[in-house]
């Protein structure tokens, strides 16, 4: 089980990279739409969302990674 | 970090029930005092942030995101790190006072057409300060039972915090109503919808006073005589790895899905409702309301339950079932007012044509149109036309506005699909308090487990209505590219897509609670 966990961390490091992108993608397409709901909506994802899905994400990946979620530890 | 299992002081039965009813009625006034602002947001947006206005209009929405989502974790950094410094009846007393006093001054603040621009500005400033109160609130609430509470019963104590999200909007919803119904709808829209903001000073007095008899928590007293406290605990919480894990373990393996369950199943669900569904505005929060009555004692069931059989199995089981169950039950949700499928009593049809004459000489034509249906569904729709007084002049688009009326077993079974929903969320919600104290240590508790509840709850779960609708737009724009091109639409059924958001987090969180909680009740940490 601790090699999964361990393991895993690099698909949550992955995860957090595609959902980076795909948010700043989205957002920005909303950041641009005109409409001023959907431009608060659009940096309300891209500066508070997306960098704590992100950030997170990868972090906890790097700490799974590091075995720091093992049962031993 | 994990060392021996702390032995909380001894807290007797009464003083554990006044502790109790203490904290709950405090942080149930607090979610009163926010949800007013919500429920009341037509009449405010009138009063307050004019269409018209491009700034007001831009104070508005800063208003419903920062205040309902941003604002809250950096209350849960600010008041947890008071909470930890100087302890958690002065840090809560602090935010209901906070929570009370910004409250009380909305309904003080001048509209409009008085004061101009000062007033929403103000309106924003004073939503500002109701999120910090909030974000402080909730942890402080929720850490003071905890330390009160026996240790093999904490789930069963805490989880009466639990309930007072949902009863708060209650009260907020019966404050409301009952003014409206008292001082006349023509009164409530003028001046009677500052009742329910300033009825919150009383509210707030006597939750003081309650809580001012209050002693300290006796884990943070036992930590502080020991000189134990934390210097610096956002630095302890945040800034050491064995610390920063567990926080990052309790949002994305547990509060994360447990915000996007809690806000799918008591305010999507109603949305999806009013606005797909087009079930009537009164009716479907009478569907909503019953559901929230029913499920509401299944807080404390869960609560309990998660002493004995431990918080992981029961909160991720709400995940689990939410990711499984959501689009069957959508679907279900839409086919019960889905017209296309029913069979229409076309003698009982009836139109009412109403035209008036308007000021600058136009006619409004006025069609109402009522449908009865043979499984006692009934629809009423209005279309409004204008017919421009000069003849070349080009007539606005009509407005039709439509609203299902079910009735018999489809409401009832209406009823039962929100009821299941809002089971999940007293299933991921009921123990989560008790969960979230354990996985910390006293000395940084408040802290630690105020921001990872914070983000789960107001930003991952606070986005979801927003995000679900955005992800429904999506899809009906490639639908109609895809129409317009002749071509069958890309997504069948579209009014669903907007799940996914909720499906996708509740998922990812559902495996890393799988893999990586403990089901075990962690032993606190020795401080």
């Amino acid at each position: 089980m601790n090699t999964i966990k361990k393991y895993l961390g690099i698909v949550w490091i992955a995860l957090g990279l595609y959902v980076g992108y795909a948010g700043m993608i989205d957002s920005i397409e909303k950041i641009g739409s005109g409409k001023l709901e959907d431009q608060v909506f659009g940096y309300v994802v891209l500066l508070v969302l997306v960098p704590i899905i992100v950030g997170g994400l990868v972090l906890f990946g790097k700490y799974a990674l590091q075995g720091e979620f093992n049962r031993d530890k | 970090m994990i060392a021996t299992p702390e032995s909380n002081p001894t807290t007797d039965a009464r003083t554990l029930f006044s502790v109790i009813s203490a904290s709950s009625v405090g942080t149930l006034i607090e979610w009163y005092d926010f949800y007013i602002f919500g429920s009341l947001a037509a009449i405010l947006s009138t009063q307050f942030f004019p269409k018209d206005n491009p700034t007001a209009a831009l104070l508005s929405t800063l208003a419903t995101f920062a205040a309902g989502f941003i604002v809250r974790p950096f209350g849960a950094l600010v008041f947890g790190r008071l909470g930890d410094l100087v302890g958690r009846k002065y840090t809560f007393m602090v935010t209901l006072v906070l929570m009370g006093g910004s409250t009380f001054l909305i309904g003080l603040i001048p509209g409009y057409a008085t004061i101009g621009f000062w007033a929403p500005l103000l309106v924003l400033l004073l939503r500002l300060v109701q999120g910090l109160a909030l974000g402080g609130e909730y942890g402080g609430a929720a850490t003071y039972v905890a330390e009160h509470a026996p240790d093999h019963r904490r789930g069963f104590f805490t989880s009466f915090i639990q309930t007072t999200a949902t009863l708060g909007l209650f009260v907020s919803l019966g404050v409301i109503v009952l003014t409206r119904e008292t001082v006349g709808v023509d009164a409530f829209s003028s001046w009677g919808w500052r009742v329910p903001f300033l009825l919150s000073a009383f509210l707030v007095a006597i939750s003081i006073y309650i809580r001012l008899k209050m002693s300290e928590s006796p884990l943070f007293q036992k930590i502080k005589s020991e000189g134990k406290i934390s210097k610096n605990p956002l630095a302890e919480s945040f800034g050491k790895k064995d610390n920063l894990k567990m926080v990052l373990l309790a949002l994305f393996g547990a509060t994360a899905g447990q915000g996007v369950i809690w806000y799918t199943g008591q305010f999507y669900a109603l949305s999806f409702i009013q606005k797909t569904c087009n079930i009537e505005f009164v009716q479907s929060n009478y569907i909503v309301a019953i559901a929230l009555l029913i499920a509401t004692p299944f807080f404390i069931i869960f609560g309990g339950l998660s002493d004995r059989i431990g918080r992981k199995g029961i909160m991720l089981a709400g995940m689990l079932l939410g990711v499984l169950t959501y689009r069957p039950i959508y679907q279900k949700m839409y086919e019960l007012s889905d017209l296309k499928t029913k069979q229409e009593l076309v003698d009982q049809t009836k139109v009412d044509p109403i035209t008036t004459t308007q000021e600058n000489g136009d006619q409004l034509i006025t069609i109402t149109t009522t449908r009865a249906y043979t499984d006692g569904t009934t629809v009423k729709e209005v279309e409004k036309k204008t017919v421009p007084a000069v003849a070349l002049q080009e007539a606005p688009n009509p407005e039709v506005t439509k609203s299902v009326t079910l009735s018999g077993s489809n409401y009832w079974l209406m009823v039962l699909l929100i009821l299941v929903q809002v089971l999940y969320v007293t299933m991921v919600y009921g123990p989560i308090a008790a969960f979230l104290v354990e996985l910390f240590p006293t000395r940084i508790r408040y802290t630690s487990m105020s921001l990872p509840y914070h983000i789960g709850n107001g930003i991952f779960g606070g986005l979801t209505p927003f995000l679900a609708t955005a992800l429904v737009e999506t899809a009906r724009k490639a639908n109609e590219a895809a129409e317009k091109a002749g071509q069958a639409p890309v997504i069948k059924q579209a009014y669903l897509e907007g799940l996914w958001y909720p499906i996708i987090i509740a998922g990812v969180c559902f495996v890393i609670g799988v893999l990586y909680l403990n089901n075990k009740a962690y032993t606190r940490a020795d401080d």
